[in-house]
């Protein structure tokens, strides 16, 4: 992911709906879904690609740790990213509220919106889309 | 219809707590508090934001839940209010971003406020004034924080992460209706943080009796005498909740029992979410409340004021309810941790660039 840096911040405005959003780009030709959003189909070429929001929940299919966190996120160590298949679409996003003991017992996950990046005490603050474990009903609870 | 509290009322309600706790048997270890430090406080433990949490992404979540619950299309929202004391930025508003991520951005106004514990009502209290005046048709109001508290002082026992939020539109379709309102305000330095210090300073003992206590009575007692109502015609009483036996004792010095306060208590389970404190126990309340119930509303911000509010719930509460989860599934979502963990996620901890 481009950072919120000087450089990259006309980037990452851009870009901010897809990461809020959890939207996909659909090719109108072999309708695969792509995200983030592309401006090309990357399959067939295609440039015709439509807005599509994307299922919040889907099935965790696989994740790994990362140990060696860059920059801000070393209090966020150690980051999980996991590979989550929505149905329409798969993708590659962190994993948070879940601890690394849990993982294989983590099945459904559904999307957040977290602070991913913050450029020391004095930058803009980045949010976007992570998932975490679905939360679960209390059983027999009031409300 | 007299009061223009009457033409509005609330369509959907949303929570969010963390999943992370502190003990408060924890916080005693670390700094050799004896027990009866906080026993008497009546909480547990206190929920922590994890380290990729702020005021802003509480409120997101807080905001979509309760989205899901009004059904409200989000371009029909005109107003986002953001209520904490724990803004992300000093300058940059909060609220454009909840507003970005809900779909609710460009057609409206947006704008955080700070009044402590109180912004939040305030927000509640602005939209009342423009939806009731056909300025906007739905407005969101959201109280949410990640309350400070220098390690070692006693407010660290109960300053806890939480958000609330509530969509706010015409009295038709609406799953309570507003009769009545009332605010208290004073010039009150009970606590306040300065300019870019981190952490708020107290008046220990004067936060009671002349600020907390003073204003939520004379805000209630306000709108009892304005409505003709008394406590025994609520079914609920909610109070801000800066620990677990401040709104026991400030509602049962107005009247109220014991049953009608406790549904609301969400601080002995989870701290004080400050700009959610006492909006969370309305939340509670309208996960489990039945149409016809009376609810009374009394938040309270240091520095200082209160907003007493009398609110009926309608018959559309029965299809909102499971639209969404519920303030109980936050709270059981829960996970304890340790100072250290607390320490790491709260960036207590002095990191060097590297």
């Amino acid at each position: 992911m481009n950072g919120v840096g000087a450089g990259s911040l006309p980037r990452w405005w851009r870009n901010r709906i897809p990461r809020y959003r959890l939207v996909g780009a659909k090719c109108k030709v072999c309708g695969r879904i792509h995200y983030p959003p592309r401006e090309a189909c990357p399959y067939c070429g295609s440039r015709d690609l439509e807005i599509v929001p994307l299922p919040r929940r889907g099935k965790l299919l696989s994740y790994t740790h990362v140990f060696s966190v860059p920059g801000d996120n070393r209090l966020s160590t150690p980051i999980i990213l996991g590979l989550v298949d929505l149905g329409s679409a798969k993708v590659i996003a962190e994993l948070t509220d879940v601890l690394p003991e849990e993982l294989p017992n983590v099945k459904e996950v559904e999307a957040v919106v977290r602070k991913v990046e913050e450029q020391g005490g004095n930058g803009v603050i980045g949010y976007a889309i992570k998932f975490r474990p679905v939360l679960q009903a209390t059983p027999g609870g009031q409300g | 219809m007299t009061r223009p509290e009457e033409r509005v009322g609330i369509h959907g309600w949303g929570a969010y707590i963390p999943r992370w706790r502190l003990p408060m048997e924890e916080i005693g270890r670390v700094w050799g508090w004896p027990p009866h430090q906080f026993k008497g406080l009546n909480v547990k433990e206190k929920s922590v934001d994890g380290p990729d949490e702020d005021s802003t992404t509480m409120a997101i979540e807080a905001g979509l839940n309760a989205l899901a619950r009004a059904g409200v299309e989000p371009s029909k929202i005109g107003a986002v209010f953001f209520g904490s004391e724990s803004k992300v930025y000093a300058v940059k508003p909060s609220a454009t971003i909840v507003a970005e991520v809900l779909g609710i951005t460009p057609v409206t106004m947006a704008s955080d406020l700070e009044f402590a514990c109180r912004a939040g009502s305030e927000g509640v209290r602005a939209s009342i004034g423009l939806v009731s005046s056909g300025m906007v048709e739905y407005a969101l109001a959201i109280g949410s924080d990640t309350a400070q508290a220098e390690p070692g002082d006693v407010l660290e026992f109960t300053a806890s992460s939480g958000a609330a939020a509530f969509i706010i539109g015409p009295r038709e379709g609406a799953a309570a209706v507003f009769e009545a309102s009332y605010s208290y305000i004073t010039d009150t330095p009970d606590f306040w943080r300065r300019a870019l210090r981190p952490y708020p300073k107290h008046g220990e003992g004067f936060t009671g009796e002349p600020a907390y206590f003073h204003h939520i009575i004379n805000a209630v007692k306000g709108l009892l005498e304005e409505t003709g109502y008394k406590p025994s015609d609520f079914k609920y009483a909610i109070f801000h909740q800066p620990n677990g036996k401040f709104p026991v004792r400030v509602g049962k010095r107005l009247g109220f029992t014991y049953e009608q306060i406790e549904p609301a208590l969400v601080t002995p389970y989870i701290g004080n979410t400050y700009n959610a404190s006492a909006l969370l126990g309305l939340a509670r309340v309208l996960d489990r409340a039945e149409p016809g119930d009376l609810i009374l509303l009394a938040p309270f911000g240091s520095g200082a004021g209160s907003d007493a509010y009398a609110i009926r719930v309608t018959e559309e509460i029965v299809e909102r309810r499971d639209k969404a989860p519920t303030v109980d599934d936050y709270i059981a979502r829960r996970k304890p941790v340790d100072y250290a963990v607390y320490a790491k996620n709260r960036k207590i901890l002095v990191m060097l660039p590297r």
